[in-house]
């Protein structure tokens, strides 16, 4: 992989999936500290 | 940037979820859930995942530190030279950063959702395993895996004190159960990859004292661990379905440790005994935790 333009291409290319996937946990996180402040919430509630 | 600098190219996100040892999580995230599923109160099903992603996570992060800091033995070693870092597909700093990283995380969450004491045994395991056995045991006593095991041991302890926020018997036999039957496990493997070892100056028992010791040990260590495993039933902490299974599965546990404990390694040997230990005492662990939740909800 020499050709600085291909090894650019690659850096890129796996830099986009690492920030992909880093999203997907991010969005995921979101959803779960939102249900758990629900549940929280709801547990204080109850008392 | 330099059109001419050489790029390095950073690694790829299957490399950093390779570092968490994901063969590995599986048996923790099943010991922690049976842990938290065999307590005597319910926890919310949300609070019961983050508590189940906590404890992945932590083992995770030990599974990261343990690669970060064993880099130059595991390239060593057959089994393990094509992991991330001895492979030469990420830098150590990363996996380091990425270790402490979701050690922080998974402890903070633990700490902040579930409760304190699930946390801070959960710390208390993640520092075990990186320090005490990683560390400090691994390269320097025969008897590593033996104190390091407790590491493992901690997950059904873990998911018990997350559903109610106490320690009591039934998990500390649980936790017992999974420290004795680390060393047959470990040693059965170890008989079969003694080569592996060796050349990586690793002390495991059969390279510093020997097969012969080695399996009188898988002997000695069955009968206890046997014991922690049948306990919970006539201490009356479960009913009869956990008994019986704990029982007959103990049985064959003993055969075939027996099997291996008496035996001796003939030339051209396929260790064919050592390796159906080493198989079934997985299968044995899964059985006992999985009948565990059967008694309690059956």
């Amino acid at each position: 992989m020499d050709d600085p333009r291909t090894q650019a291409d690659a850096v890129r290319k796996r830099q986009r999936a690492r920030a992909t996937v880093m999203a997907w946990i991010l969005g995921g996180l979101v959803v779960l500290f939102f249900a758990v402040t629900i549940v929280k919430i709801q547990a204080g509630m109850g008392r | 940037m330099d059109a001419a600098a050489p790029m390095t190219l950073p690694a790829d996100w299957r490399d950093f979820l390779a570092l968490t040892k994901p063969r590995v999580m599986s048996l923790v995230v099943f010991t922690g859930l049976c842990g938290m599923l065999a307590a005597p109160v319910t926890i919310n099903p949300v609070l019961g995942f983050v508590a189940i992603l906590c404890i992945a996570v932590g083992a995770g992060a030990a599974g990261a530190l343990n690669q970060w800091y064993e880099a130059d033995l595991d390239a060593k070693m057959r089994r393990t030279a094509a992991r991330p870092l001895p492979a030469g597909r990420m830098d150590r700093q990363s996996a380091l950063h990425f270790g402490v990283g979701l050690s922080v995380f998974s402890v903070l969450l633990m700490g902040l959702a579930i409760n304190v004491l699930a946390a801070a045994i959960l710390a208390g395991s993640i520092l075990f395993y990186v320090l005490i056995y990683t560390v400090w045991l691994k390269r320097r006593t025969p008897q590593n895996i033996v104190i390091g095991g407790a590491a493992g041991a901690f997950p059904p302890l873990i998911g018990w004190v997350a559903a109610t926020g106490d320690v009591a018997l039934l998990p500390v036999l649980l936790f017992a159960l999974i420290f004795l039957w680390t060393p047959p496990h470990f040693w059965a493997l170890a008989l079969f990859v003694k080569t592996d070892y060796a050349n990586a100056g690793v002390p495991m028992l059969p390279v510093v004292s020997g097969e012969r010791t080695t399996r009188t040990q898988i002997g000695l260590y069955t009968i206890p661990m046997i014991a922690c495993a049948i306990a919970p039933w006539p201490l009356g902490l479960t009913g009869a379905i956990y008994g019986v299974v704990a029982v007959a599965t103990s049985i064959v546990f003993a055969l075939f440790a027996l099997d291996v404990a008496t035996r001796t390694t003939q030339s051209e040997d396929a260790m064919r005994p050592e390796k159906r230990l080493f198989a079934y005492s997985i299968l044995y662990l899964f059985i006992l935790f999985g009948a565990l939740v059967a008694d309690r909800w059956l």
